[in-house]
């Protein structure tokens, strides 16, 4: 019961510039460079996924967590069989997702970054189609699409044409589109993007009802939060290569004392940093840049006034603290010195 | 090959295009219309052309409407789809080889394009009124608009994937209007016999192909041999098929 997900040391190198908007999915331009510089025309080249391996369990809801452009579209689009691998192999169930499209795409419901809805349609004749492109009978169309529409709060609107909808409608058509067919896999490529608070929570309740029935969930966001309540288990992904993974609590275990103090001053010298590293609870110091300073350590607050006692000795004035307690972000922080935001 | 999934494409394109019927019929209709009631009617009543004039015509302005809405049919959805709203993606995502979606898209194109044709026929009688000669052969009739449906569709196919939406009106102007002028719809391919170098030029244009074959078919005016141009036809619709099958592959997948 249930499908699983493999990826083998997947690669996805884009030789001509991807039609940025057009692709539906991001991707990366880290690690771009020009190839061969002998040659008179510069080559394009960019590397959106750079070998990753991977293993999603059956019934799992695994989140690929990454900031903009980190290749986690490319990677969702690769597992889609919408994205050409340069190198490597993934794997729907026993499907090579290249090598055996058509049932590979049996398997898969698939929301994308951006609502793609055919716009020639209502909303529930996209659901109607949908089905019919997947061989469901009839009346199994209307009952499941009644149910669906029902579901997302779309019924009154349900014989509207879809582009003139708003954009959480159509996201909210989106989704219930990609579950028509009742797939065994569901990926959601950035799914709470541009959602109020309560569609939000709305899409969180479908995804865990979804995953109950015992489908497998992938999806990929940049809030942590997100992350964190509704993911099994995390990849962290930047520059196309995955930095760390683990469920969320193994994650935020890895992390050095778990806080992390974001600090400012006027100056910085190496001896503050010493010093800092001396105070109790402190596990690791950073400097970042001329002012700035990470702190990680097993509390937050109580290290504050000797912090300010140690800076004051050096004659440093402290103007900014932010406090954050153990999280996916601090881990993101912690192996690539950059915000996700960033 | 997954019929069911092929019908239910061709379903989804029939329902839209039943929608859109109205303004279909008015976008295929009004031209053709407009041709043969000027040059077929006004010009011809008034003395400034033959009567006989109205045979040639007729065949032209059909191969016209018929390459005009299969290219239409087919390219400009397609346009639109591959656009950054990539609407053509949940049919991408269809448990179907991705190609057999542009087979579908040609399949579509053809009924639209022999819709339009056949249409043009009675539609043009009534405007241009008494004096069509007709001189029907049946099968060769249908293998040529077969070819010509075909033609049109998979020409279709070729330019959507080929011209984004900013180039459309490019496309209308650089490559379908000198298609039209040149392409033997408004005069007999041999009637060029004075511009010997254009005579020749102008075989590269299917268009012409469409118009002698279907004056050739369903006329007698004069015109290339038919078996000349259902090869020309046929070599015609396999290249572009290739082409076009290629280049959808190329659109939709990255």
């Amino acid at each position: 019961m249930g499908i699983g997900i493999r990826i083998d040391n997947l690669r996805k190198v884009y030789d001509t510039p991807p039609p940025s908007a057009a692709r539906g999915g991001g991707f990366s331009f880290t690690g771009q460079r020009a190839a061969g510089s002998k040659e008179k025309k510069k080559k394009f080249e960019v590397v959106a996924i750079d070998g990753i391996s991977l293993t999603m369990g059956a019934g799992e809801v695994f989140g690929l967590l990454g900031p903009n452009g980190a290749g986690k579209s490319t990677t969702i689009g690769v597992l889609t069989t919408r994205i050409r691998p340069t190198s490597g192999r993934a794997f729907i169930g026993d499907y090579d997702v290249w090598q055996e499209q058509v049932k590979a795409k049996r398997l898969i419901g698939v929301v994308p970054q951006r609502p793609n809805l055919d716009f020639a349609l209502t909303a529930r004749e996209v659901l109607l189609f949908h089905g019919a492109y997947f061989g469901q009978s009839a009346r199994e169309r209307e009952r499941r699409s009644g149910e669906l529409l029902e579901k997302f709060h779309l019924s009154e609107r349900a014989d509207d044409m879809v582009r003139n909808f708003s954009g959480g409608m159509m996201q909210r058509i989106s989704i219930a589109r990609a579950m028509m067919h009742d797939p065994e896999v569901l990926f959601l490529d950035e799914p709470s993007a541009g959602l109020d608070p309560q569609t939000r929570l709305m899409l969180w309740e479908i995804v865990r009802g979804y995953n109950q029935q015992g489908k497998t969930i992938v999806l990929t966001t940049h809030y942590m939060d997100e992350a964190d309540t509704l993911c099994d288990r995390v990849a962290i992904i930047d520059h196309g290569r995955i930095i760390s993974q683990g469920t969320p609590t193994e994650l935020k275990a890895s992390i050095p004392g778990g806080y992390l103090l974001r600090l400012r001053f006027s100056q910085a010298p190496e001896a503050l940093v010493a010093e800092l590293r001396k105070l109790p609870g402190v596990t690791e110091v950073r400097s970042t840049g001329e002012t700035g300073v990470d702190v990680y350590a097993d509390r937050g607050g109580p290290l504050i006034a000797p912090i300010v006692n140690a800076a004051q000795a050096l004659d440093a004035e402290l103007h900014d603290v932010h406090i954050a307690e153990p999280s996916l972000e601090t881990l993101f922080l912690h192996h690539t010195g950059r915000s996700l935001r960033d | 090959m997954n019929w069911k999934t092929f019908y239910a494409l061709l379903a989804r394109d029939g329902h839209v295009a039943r929608r859109n019927l109205l303004a279909m019929l008015l976008q295929n209709l009004l031209q053709p219309l407009l041709l043969t009631f000027v040059f077929g009617r006004i010009l011809t009543s008034s003395g400034m052309m033959q009567a006989g004039y109205k045979s040639v015509l007729l065949p032209g302005v059909m191969a016209i409407s018929m390459v005009l809405s299969g290219v239409q049919a087919v390219a400009m959805p397609l346009i639109t789809e591959f656009q950054f709203t990539r609407e053509i993606e949940d049919r991408l995502l269809a448990p179907i080889e991705i190609g057999w979606l542009a087979v579908e898209k040609i399949a579509a194109g053809m009924v639209q394009a022999l819709v339009a044709g056949l249409v043009v026929i009675p539609a043009a009688w009534l405007t241009m009124g008494s004096g069509v000669h007709l001189s029907f052969h049946p099968l060769e009739f249908a293998v040529v608009c077969l070819l010509v449906a075909l033609f049109s569709s998979a020409g279709g196919l070729a330019l959507g994937c080929s011209v984004g939406q900013t180039q459309i009106g490019l496309m209308f102007s650089l490559v379908l209007a000198p298609m039209m002028m040149f392409g033997c719809a408004y005069y007999p391919w041999s009637f060029l016999h004075n511009f010997p170098v254009l005579q020749y030029a102008v075989l590269v244009n299917p268009l012409v192909y469409a118009s002698e074959g279907l004056r050739g078919t369903l006329t007698d005016a004069p015109h290339i041999n038919t078996f000349v141009v259902i090869g020309a036809l046929v070599a015609i619709n396999a290249l572009l098929l290739v082409v076009g099958l290629k280049k959808f592959h190329q659109k939709a997948v990255n």
